[in-house]
């Protein structure tokens, strides 16, 4: 099987995953899509790095996982203090820069 | 030539078949994530999603990524994810209704232009290029091939990202930490306030569920000597849920006090 079938799902999944960081409303679903868009991007490396014949790309999406999970510990942080000061997880609330 | 083209093929069959098996099943479960209106749901799918993941990066020749994405991803992240959930609750913004206008067709023309623009330039950019495997950087094993990797060429990103991790754990604890308003009163000023608040019928503490009652679960109030209900000895949130029963329910009739006679 050609590799590059995994390409096109890495870059399908990307899609469906920015679609979801605009069009969903609560904020922890917002996270997980971006947590989507960065699994397409290791599925990605990890192609990449079969098509080369290569460990540094599987190196790369290691490292990719490990800002992920930084990403999401602080990203979580903060929609829980969001949510302690304004008791919603709404991001169309949050737009107190706007007024 | 033929036989190479035949061993390739079978080798390859059954990373076909889980292919097409499993990525129009993520790719369904990716789409599902956003249509469904439960982020639990939500959740839920991206559990399956990371897991399919997983197993492509085992089928690639990438073991220790797969475990570590199990590990890391659906042990770890969609823990914590689900652990928020719970603290946070469902409100309105689980509600699928568009609140900025023309957002979504903007936002579905754009993915179909951006979802096109890359498959067409993969389809470019692959085209005639075979995969060269990963036996031979695999040869000495996947996970030593990585550890090599890791602590020669990137030993310094790696203790950066150390640090990165340090830095977000102080952080989320930063931000989740919260200082008290007031001072947390101690049980002395919890005692003399009981006593000094009017009424003495709450002094020794309020009243336990289900005392004189037929029954005694948490749900039943107790019972007060001249067998009326004691409202305060029921939890408010019960209350408000309408789960307290009536005490009288479990009261017994008139007790039958007759003995079959033995033959």
């Amino acid at each position: 099987m050609d590799a590059a079938n995994y390409l096109y799902l890495s870059a399908l999944l990307f899609t469906i995953g920015a679609v979801g960081v605009v069009v969903r409303r609560n904020a922890i679903v917002v996270f997980m899509c971006i947590e989507l868009m960065l699994n397409a991007a290791n599925l990605s490396f990890v192609t990449f790095s079969r098509i080369n014949g290569d460990l540094n790309g599987q190196v790369i999406a290691f490292f990719t996982m490990v800002v992920a999970a930084c990403e999401v510990v602080v990203g979580l942080a903060i929609i829980v203090t969001i949510y302690r000061s304004r008791r919603s997880a709404s991001i169309d609330d949050a737009s107190l820069l706007k007024r | 030539m033929i036989d190479l083209a035949i061993q390739v093929g079978q080798t390859a069959k059954p990373e076909a078949a889980l292919f097409w098996i499993l990525a129009p099943l993520s790719v369904a479960a990716a789409l599902g994530m956003l249509l469904v209106k439960k982020a639990v749901h939500s959740a839920i799918l991206m559990a399956f999603m990371m897991i399919s993941l997983a197993i492509f990066y085992i089928a690639q020749d990438a073991p220790f990524l797969g475990i570590v994405q199990v590990v890391v991803y659906t042990g770890a992240v969609m823990m914590l994810f689900l652990f928020i959930l719970m603290l946070v609750g469902v409100d309105s913004s689980d509600s699928l209704t568009e609140t900025i206008k023309g957002l979504r067709p903007i936002a579905i023309t754009a993915a179909v232009g951006f979802g096109g623009l890359m498959i067409s330039l993969l389809g470019r950019a692959t085209l005639g290029r075979t995969s060269v495997g990963l036996e031979s950087a695999n040869a000495a094993g996947n996970v030593q091939g990585i550890a090599t990797l890791l602590f020669s060429t990137y030993v310094w990103p790696f203790e950066v990202v150390s640090a990165l991790l340090i830095t977000a754990a102080l952080g989320s604890m930063v931000l989740a930490h919260h200082h008290r308003i007031q001072t947390r009163p101690t049980q002395r000023e919890l005692s003399i306030q009981r006593f000094r608040s009017g009424s003495l019928a709450n002094a020794a503490g309020l009243p336990a569920p289900g005392v004189f009652a037929r029954h005694n679960a948490v749900d039943v109030p107790a019972l007060l000597p001249d067998g009326t209900a004691a409202a305060a000895s029921v939890n408010a949130s019960l209350k408000a849920r309408g789960d307290v029963l009536n005490s009288k329910v479990f009261e017994l009739g008139t007790v039958d006090t007759s003995v079959e006679e033995e033959k």
